[in-house]
């Protein structure tokens, strides 16, 4: 009948009113939904981040690494992921693949994940294991060891991985060739779990090469949510991390960048797998890193033309039995180097990819003729951005990834906190600002994805065929 | 890039059905806090809710779960229940579908429509500033959804999409062959979203049938967590549910498995095989469900720890994932699970899980692994009640089950009480590697036995 319990709740942030001006206001004031967020540095650079929850007597506890899929040398497609799963395969204290198995033994969970800009290690456990799994997490981030007997079985794990997410999955195959063409020379057009051909022959040498380099506590950044306080929290990490050298001469983070784009990409992806055709379109713009003032906007822009049935696209293709059964936009701000901003739309069954595709542009065109968002869409978008605080601090997870990946993305603290003020700043001049520069096809990639024209359409004929 | 999430998910996304829902601490580790109570609050017009008043953030977030769901809908009208939870924020009351979505964002209230096999679930988070018109809006939406010809062209185009491409995904095909060989004419057999055909006749006087069907508070579950009192949650209730239909109705019988075990091919011209295994499980108040869940749990529901991770994935590398699990439907029970491995290595993925299923039935677990699987399970229990939205669901879960809170405390002392002879026990009466039904979809090799079977349509 009860539940793990947490302490006496906090002061309540928020006064009850009524209307919704009201309610706007009262949300935009910071108060209201600042998590607890403090953070310190120990001498060999390892930085910290602790995020006070104290509703249940759990942690999570991750470390990040500043070093992603867009970090890996030329020919080496796939090390960061392979690493990732290599380091849980043992090391000179912890040997034998225990790692797993002593904190689900501690009633724990623990993953990873491996992005363009990061690889990050997590566990989630009752909070007072938090320094068994420090000090586990310590222990690989200088000592891990392997052998080919733990690799080569390993390497065919990431292939059969490979298989699972990407070459059984057309949209995922027309994704990693769309991405292939928007990224010219910069590393982000090689897809994070590595081209097969490179993954094949990726050795224990290699994962280690750039283990030894990149795995280190200047090169980390420590994040920690949950019934914890930052003294506890620092004073573990000083016991566990703080022994730990530092790599000497930590190469600089220097990636070929893109040079300019004077050439629209256009491609075509058939598939017989393929049930419901659609076109997307992404433009390579800026991340939130270079500008966070334009990217709010470029944020703005994309719930305005394509959020939900109040959106642009939903009204002008969707709703009323228009051209597109789904039309949507997006834009992804959050790596380091640059950011995408997304267009699509999903054909109506009488009509065609190119009317689907001209009814986008003839939306966008509306769109830049426009004076621009109205004030009642910026109201019902803020909005929408201002109750995100409140729920976020629902999860202790969410709020330990969106520091994590951001500090090992390089943003600054400042970067991260100032962002949902950043966002309840925008102005409909700068929607059509952002809109004016980011809508240029000659930095764009639009993609078709369909069936062969030779397959029937989706159904049973299309089975009995593969069959 | 989640290195576990292929093997997680199937885990996660059903652990509602799965895990014997909360409970909390038999573990010692855990500090002692002080608790919070799960209050049972009955409305005054008697509607039975769990639940945990947490005030640190303000919000309510709210689980509601109708007994009944797809199970219930007619032969000939399939889909209807899954048709009806698109359907349900397209307008209500005096609001258009336009109009609700705009009050909805308004009213920064978040909520999601579920139709499941056995249950349509509604759930939704709110702040506490715009409680009461967030209420408002959501009884809208169940009492007097308006089914305006526009949105209900527009979902039934969307879901004929989503039709078009599940007919041609490899998944989607694996899982509605194996349910169909299972139930064969059982409603468990059908697809949840309907067929092309079924979907293009649904009106909306059927979807007004479906809602009273679906939509009836005589067999309800509900959890609520967040900054509210048991005095303010009651008239709460009353109000967003009061008036829903309340008819009492009888569910079906238990639904017949095929006794079918032949090993299915369905051709398909994909570089990796995906398996589907499947055989009777146990129903979730057997008195052997706890044991048999430790059983699993060391078997293949434990992720890294599990046995078949150990010998598929880790020692010979055949797979990235690899699971099993039970699943307690209310009309059936299953133990099922799943592997993907290249077409050349799919044979050799199966025989070891075969092989795994016969190692349990004739030799059990040791004390060392029972041991680490009670550590895992009670230690783990508090990670399900870290946040309002998920407690939420996990009170509704049990409540749906057939416990009382009181099984909160027990649960960790049921699972600390299984034996050694107990899972042999178990595994004895469950386990039977003959039994297993395999369904497997791609090119594989080197299964001389397999029945070739034409595309599921």
């Amino acid at each position: 009948m009860t539940l793990p319990a947490p302490r006496p709740a906090r002061a309540r942030a928020l006064a009850v009113l009524t209307g919704a001006a009201a309610l706007a206001a009262s949300l935009a004031a910071p108060a209201a939904a600042e998590p607890a967020v403090s953070t310190f540095e120990l001498e060999n650079g390892l930085r910290g981040v602790v995020i006070e929850d104290h509703r249940a007597p759990v942690v999570t506890h991750m470390v990040w690494y500043r070093i992603g899929a867009a970090d890996e040398p030329p020919g080496k497609s796939g090390i960061a992921h392979f690493l990732e799963h290599l380091m849980f395969k043992g090391t000179d204290e912890i040997p034998d693949a225990a790692f797993s198995k002593i904190v689900a033994a501690n009633g724990g969970q623990d993953n990873a994940f491996t992005s363009r800009d990061y690889t990050g290690y997590f566990q989630r456990i009752a909070a007072d294991r938090l320094g068994l799994v420090m000090k586990m997490e310590a222990d690989r981030m200088r000592d891990l060891e392997l052998t080919d007997a733990q690799v080569t079985p390993e390497r065919q794990v990431i292939l059969e991985e490979r298989s699972s997410r990407t070459d059984t999955n057309p949209q995922a195959i027309f994704a990693e060739q769309r991405d292939a063409a928007l990224y010219m020379n910069h590393p982000y057009g090689i897809p994070i779990i590595g081209w097969r051909a490179e993954m094949e022959g990726l050795t224990r040498q290699d994962a280690l090469d750039f283990y030894r380099t990149y795995y280190a506590p200047n090169n980390a950044i420590l994040v920690v949510a949950g019934d914890v306080t930052p003294e506890q929290v620092e004073a573990l990490a000083r016991e566990h991390f703080g022994p730990l050298a530092p790599t000497e001469d930590l190469p600089e983070r220097v990636r070929p960048m893109e040079p300019p784009q004077l050439a629209e990409r256009r491609m075509v992806y058939e598939d017989p797998r393929i049930g419901q055709p659609y076109v997307l379109r992404q433009y390579l713009t800026i991340p939130r890193r270079e500008d966070q003032s334009r990217s709010a906007a470029l944020q703005v822009l994309a719930d305005v033309l394509g959020d939900g049935i109040n959106s642009r696209f939903a009204q002008a293709m969707v709703v009323g039995g228009g051209v597109a059964l789904q039309a949507g936009a997006w834009y992804s701000g959050d790596f380091r180097d640059y950011g995408e901003f997304g267009v699509y739309a999903v054909p109506a069954p009488d009509h065609t990819l190119q009317e689907a595709e001209d009814a986008i542009d003839a939306a966008l065109a509306e769109f830049l003729a426009s004076d621009g968002p109205t004030e009642e869409e910026l109201a019902r978008i803020k909005m929408g951005y201002r109750s995100a605080e409140v729920y976020r601090q629902d999860s202790q997870m969410a709020l330990a990834r969106e520091y994590g990946s951001a500090l090992a993305a390089d943003y600054t603290l400042e970067q991260i906190q100032e962002w949902p003020e950043r966002l309840q700043a925008v102005t409909a001049q700068d929607v059509m600002a952002a809109a004016q520069a980011v809508f240029d096809r000659r930095r764009a990639v639009t993609g078709w994805l369909r069936a062969p024209e030779a397959a029937a359409p989706a159904g049973t004929e299309t089975q009995e065929q593969q069959g | 890039m989640s290195r576990l999430a292929r093997i997680v998910a199937p885990a996660l996304a059903r652990a509602r059905i799965v895990a014997p829902a909360l409970a909390l601490l038999a573990v010692p580790f855990v500090p002692a806090q002080a608790a919070t109570e799960v209050e049972v609050v009955t409305s005054p017009g008697g509607i039975v809710a769990w639940l945990v008043e947490e005030p640190s953030i303000p919000m309510v977030a709210m689980e509601i779960s109708f007994k009944g769901g797809a199970s219930r809908e007619p032969d000939e009208r399939v889909g209807v229940t899954h048709f009806l939870s698109t359907m349900l924020d397209e307008g209500a009351g005096e609001l258009d579908s336009a109009a609700f979505s705009a009050r909805a964002d308004q009213l920064a209230m978040r909520y999601g429509f579920e139709a499941g096999r056995d249950s349509f679930t509604v759930s939704a988070r709110m702040l506490s500033e715009t409680r009461e018109d967030s209420v408002e809006l959501l009884r809208s939406a169940l009492v007097e959804p308006r089914f305006d010809p526009e949105p209900l062209e527009r979902m039934r185009a969307s879901i004929l999409s989503t039709l078009r491409d599940q007919a041609t995904d490899p998944q989607a095909i694996l899982a509605r062959t194996w349910r169909e060989r299972l139930f064969g004419d059982d409603p468990y057999a059908r697809p949840m979203e309907g067929t092309p055909e079924s979907v293009a006749a649904i009106t909306a006087d059927d979807l007004r049938a479906a809602r009273e069907r679906a939509l009836n508070r005589s067999r309800l579950a509900i959890g609520v967590v967040g900054d509210i009192t048991a005095e303010e949650l009651g008239p709460l209730l009353d109000r967003l549910l009061g008036d829903l239909p309340a008819d009492p109705w009888e569910p079906l019988g238990p639904a017949e498995l095929s006794s079918d075990r032949d090993l299915t091919v369905v051709p398909f011209d994909i570089p990796q095989s995906s398996a589907a295994f499947v055989q009777e499980g146990l129903a979730r108040d057997d008195p052997d469900f706890i044991p048999a869940y430790v059983m699993n749990h060391i078997l293949g529901g434990g992720g890294f720890s599990s046995r078949l991770t150990e010998e598929v994935r880790e020692k010979r590398g055949l797979t990235y994932g690899v699971y099993s699990y039970l699943a307690p439907y209310d009309r059936a029970a299953l133990m099922a699970g799943g592997v993907a491995s290249s077409n050349d290595r799919v044979a050799e993925a199966i025989e070891v899980i075969r092989g795994e299923w016969a190692r349990m039935r004739e030799a059990g677990v040791t004390e060392e692994e029972l041991d680490e699987a009670k550590r895992y399970l009670t230690g783990a229990y508090p990670l399900r009640f870290d946040s309002n939205a998920k407690i939420a669901g996990q009170l509704a879960g049990l409540m749906e089950e057939g416990f009382t809170p009181a099984y909160l405390e027990e649960r960790n002392a049921l699972i600390e009480a299984v034996t050694v002879d107990d899972i042999a026990r178990v595994a004895q009466r469950l386990l039977h590697p003959e039994a297993l039904m395999v369904t497997v979809i791609g090119e594989p090799e080197g299964l001389p036995e397999a029945e070739r079977a034409a595309p599921a349509d």
